[in-house]
């Protein structure tokens, strides 16, 4: 089954030049996202979840630079696409929502004027109609009293409101595409899962296809039909949820479950994640990332990294995957 | 069981507007204001114990109160009303002003959420750890060299990193360092809010397991603040869940999990993503908390978002019963301890409730 | 991140401040250049009297208003003394006042500042009423009106400058503090048994002190020019002490008759002091600031 995709990167290598050294963030990042779908890019920090968005969006650090590779949304390759051409896509056919709603909003606008400024830019329409507009994704987003929200400021409104207000502003134009960025990091828990259900609930009803980017793998578990774990700027591992889960096969992705709380019954279960992230400054880096860290490292990990196809959804690039029925837990250890 | 911390109808209340400033309260009686600021109501009537080698979780969300009941128990903070005991002796008496030259200071120490935001900047690693055993404990020289080493090692911190300052290390390095310092003076109980929050997954573990093991070492009582349920759930012998000032329900941290009994518990718990749990809509609580400035002390707090909100529970507040080793202040206790059904279920099976 | 277990090899505090400044200098060649630069105007100042060829005060009319040449280098003034001794010995007196100036605005408005940041309420109040009056008067007039009543003495121009930018350090010092009275390191203190004015001398004080070290070396400058300006209207120093303020002043008469190098000379060795004086306040936040080293 081929659905159109909505997005696809391929190759993606980003740089990053810093006073100490040359860091390589990204190093051939791929993987990509059909129409409607719901994904995760999972990792730690570290990990280039978030410049990768960056990079696709094009809003990199100045420092910042695309060595390689395409992002390919339709026709256009976003990567080489003029700033006007992308200003244009940006906030209309593909938006973007950041982690801490109350500092990615406007302190010195209503919120109101905020939505209505995507309306106008996007879709083109004149301010009193854009005005009334914005009201009407605000009792979308589940605000209550929209008409009189709207004249209010963000520093008025509680985090959890800020973040449905970005919301609206990120789907007031109808894009095909939504980035969130750790849109919950900052909030409670209850207010984590309304909003998360917002999320899904417009993303059925505009068949908008949506990249969560999340360091809490439970949450990406729930949330997205597929997975993909990324480690010190690589993709490690891209799988539907269930398989991710029921069957781990990257080293990292079985140590990462390990470690997360709600995967053991009792504190001694919980095992951390050996050895510690490469420096990314350094031009010595292996082909695999985490071979440095890997027990189950093997002398065909000095190759160039494989894109190893099992089950055609299901993804590993290493050379030495982790055994079919393998326990998820200290499973590690026996080659 | 002793007891090691005893709480009685601890209260804490901040008045709206120009506060306790002498001036602005002479301005306002002078403009024909009201005598008496309205008040939030961060802390409302609480009470619980601590017993000597327990971990207790304290679980909550933003605006519960729960920073607030921790910087008043750590004595940083005053009382507006209420008994906090140390052993014996009554804390509160103290001003938390001049609380820092107490000689029960090192009894209760803390460990912070951001580890980097605790660490005055100019300090080396030493210099943090070293500060409250030269002030508490006046050590000096190659004693105060040593134990900071010794303690340092005991957290697992490399001693090359002492001389490092908080922005050369690692979240995980300066969440060791937090830890050191507060351990180095052997408290009776340690109160650590939020430790792991910004820490990365992998090194969450370490550092649960390093807590978990300073505990087994030091004979140590943890109160443990979290949002984070799975960590709590791990971690901690007994719970409690705060809402909006007050201790909604109590009890054995799994129990209170696995079958959670007050309808906020059960919202907070449905809402925690799972493996493998689709997300369900069943529980999801709707509008906002209500207003924490002089709330009326007859309706219950829970009231208007909770999905049972019946008449009973705008015309009285519930208060904390016992149920064998469980506390829940709810109405509707018994119909769902007895039943073990979800009074959510009950709400939607029968609306006349 | 995950924890690195690295082995690093450990070096005490003084190591590690050398092999920083070493880094900062390098890095920037220009601070390097001002530090050079400052180096040699406190060798002027220490060894001035010695270095200098002539007698700053001895007077030789018979040789007054001779251009540069071999034998005086900056040429002669009026009186005849050797205009290249006086700008040399000079710059004891004026790197004094500098310095001091600077100590002095440091203590007051840093101390008053912090102590107004932190605790707020009446002490806030009064500090700020205090700098309010200070900064009601146009600040040289204040300068001027200080020395002239407390006497023409060096201490008392010192005085001047020192009150003169108490409003400036007060406020930066207060907003420092202000910032950081919540801070998680305060509260860690307070667990840590520290009152309140130990937290605001051992945990505020130097953080606030980075913050305030590149104002102290603009402030250094304008010491300078305050004491070049009160002695070129009489005030402050009087002759025939050796001064660059004094000397511009009494050679700005000969400037139009042509004789050039009684003004010009102290007057380049005055914009060269602080010149270097505010170059060397980028570089030295840089090497005070542990923030800013990897």
């Amino acid at each position: 089954m081929t659905t159109a995709l909505a997005l696809r990167v391929e190759q993606l290598s980003v740089e990053f030049r810093t006073r100490s050294g040359i860091v390589r963030a990204l190093d051939n990042v791929s993987f990509s996202i059909r129409k409607g779908e719901t994904i995760a890019l999972v990792g730690e920090s570290g990990s280039g979840k978030s410049v990768t968005a960056y990079a696709v969006m094009g809003i990199l650090d100045p420092a910042g630079l695309v060595t390689n590779g395409r992002a390919m949304f339709g026709e256009i390759d976003l990567l080489a696409a003029s700033p006007r051409r992308l200003a244009a896509i940006r906030g209309g056919e593909i938006s973007m929502i950041f982690q801490n709603p109350r500092t990615a909003l406007n302190p010195i606008r209503s919120v109101g004027r905020q939505i209505a400024d995507v309306l106008i830019r996007h879709a083109k329409m004149p301010l009193r109609k854009a005005l009334l507009q914005a009201i009407e994704m605000l009792r979308t987003v589940g605000i209550t009293d929209p008409a009189r929200r709207a004249s209010a400021y963000p520093f008025e409104l509680s985090g959890g409101m800020c973040q449905r207000v970005m919301i609206a502003m990120a789907l007031a134009a109808k894009p095909t595409l939504l980035i969130a960025d750790e849109p919950t990091t900052g909030l409670d828990v209850t207010t984590q899962a309304v909003i998360m259900d917002l999320i899904a609930d417009l993303a059925t009803e505009l068949g908008m296809a949506t990249i969560f980017i999340t360091h809490d793998l439970a949450l990406a578990s729930q949330r997205a039909t597929r997975i993909v774990v990324m480690h010190a700027g690589q993709v490690v591992e891209n799988a539907p949820t269930a398989d991710l889960f029921g069957q781990a096969r990257h080293p990292y992705t079985a140590e990462l479950i390990a470690a997360t709380p709600d995967s053991a019954a009792d504190l001694d279960d919980l095992a951390a994640i050996p050895g510690s992230l490469p420096d990314l400054r350094r031009s010595d880096l292996p082909p695999c990332r985490y071979s440095e860290r890997c027990p189950r490292k093997i002398e065909r990990c000095a190759q160039p990294l494989p894109q190893t196809v099992i089950d055609g959804e299901h993804v590993v690039a290493c050379w030495n995957p982790l055994p079919v029925h393998a326990r998820l837990k200290r499973a590690i250890g026996a080659a | 069981m002793t007891v090691l911390l005893d709480l009685e109808h601890v209260s804490k209340f901040f008045p709206v507007g120009a506060g306790p400033d002498q001036l602005a309260r002479l301005k306002r009686r002078l403009s024909g204001g009201p005598e008496r600021l309205p008040k939030v109501y961060a802390v409302d009537n609480v009470s619980f114990v601590i017993n000597k080698g327990e971990t207790v979780g304290l679980v909550g969300e933003s605006g519960c109160g729960k920073s607030t009941l921790v910087r008043a128990l750590t004595r940083l903070v005053d009382v507006s009303d209420g008994s906090i005991k140390l052993g014996t002796r009554e804390l509160a008496l103290k001003p938390a002003r001049v609380f820092a030259r107490d000689r029960d200071r090192a009894r209760i120490q803390m460990v912070f959420q951001d580890a980097g935001d605790s660490i005055n900047p100019r300090f080396t690693a030493f210099d943090a750890i070293a500060d409250p055993l030269r002030r508490l404990r006046h050590a000096r020289g190659k004693a105060l060299k040593d134990r900071v080493e010794a303690v340092a090692s005991q957290c697992g911190l490399p001693l090359a990193l002492l001389s490092r300052f908080p922005h050369q290390m690692s979240g995980g390095q300066r969440a060791r360092v937090g830890i050191a310092r507060a351990i180095a003076v052997k408290p009776d109980l340690l109160v650590l809010d939020e430790p792991t929050a910004a820490l990365d997954v992998s090194v969450q573990v370490i550092i649960l397991q390093l807590l978990q093991q300073l505990k087994r070492e030091l004979g140590m009582s943890y109160l443990f603040v979290s949002h984070d349920l799975s960590v709590v759930r791990l971690l901690c012998d007994r719970v409690l869940v705060m809402y909006l000032g007050k201790i909604v329900e109590s009890g054995p941290a799994r129990a209170v999990f696995e079958r959670p009994w007050h309808p906020y518990t059960q919202a907070l718990v449905a809402a925690v993503p799972r493996f493998g749990d689709k997300a369900t809509e069943r529980l999801r609580l709707k509008g906002e908390p209500r207003s924490p400035i002089d709330p009326d002390q007859n309706v219950c707090r829970f009231y208007g978002r909770c999905p049972i909100s019946a008449s009973d529970c705008k015309t009285k507040a519930p208060a904390l019963r016992r149920f064998g080793n469980r506390h829940v202040a709810c109405h509707f206790a018994e119909e769902f301890v007895v039943q073990r059904i979800s009074p959510v279920h009950e709400a939607q099976a029968n609306p006349q409730i | 991140m995950t924890d690195t277990t690295a082995a690093v090899p450990r070096e005490s505090p003084v190591a590690s401040l050398f092999r920083h400044s070493r880094y900062v200098l390098a890095q920037n060649p220009v601070t390097g250049f001002a530090f050079l630069l400052f180096l040699l105007i406190v060798l002027a100042a220490v060894f001035g009297s010695q270095i200098a060829p002539y007698d700053p005060l001895a007077s030789n009319t018979a040789q007054a208003l001779k251009p540069p040449s071999a034998q005086h280098w900056f040429g002669t003034d009026q009186l005849g003394r050797d205009v290249f001794s006086r700008v040399i010995v000079a710059t004891r007196l004026d790197f004094f006042i500098a310095v001091t100036s600077v100590a002095l605005v440091f203590l007051m408005g840093g101390l008053a500042g912090v102590a107004a940041g932190f605790f707020g309420g009446w002490t806030d109040r009064i500090v700020g009423r205090i700098a309010d009056t200070i900064m009601a008067f146009p600040l040289f007039v204040l300068a001027m009106g200080i020395v002239a009543a407390l006497g023409n003495k060096v201490q008392n121009i010192v005085l001047a400058t020192a009150i003169v930018n108490f409003p400036l350090y007060a406020r930066i010092a207060r907003a420092e503090a202000n910032v950081r009275r919540d801070a998680g390191f305060v509260e860690a203190a307070r667990l840590s048994g520290n009152a309140d004015w130990p937290i605001l001398v051992s945990q505020i004080l130097p953080n606030v002190f980075p913050i305030l070290v590149v104002q102290m070396s603009l402030t250094m400058g304008y010491a300078i020019l305050n004491a070049a300006g009160l002695s070129f209207i009489g005030l402050g120093v009087r002759p025939p002490t050796p001064e660059w303020g004094i000397m511009v002043a009494e050679g700005a008469a000969f400037m139009v008759s042509g004789q050039w190098w009684n003004a010009f000379f102290p007057g380049a060795a005055l914009m060269i002091a602080v010149f270097c004086f505010n170059l060397l306040g980028d570089g030295l936040r840089d090497i005070v600031d542990p923030r800013r080293r990897t």
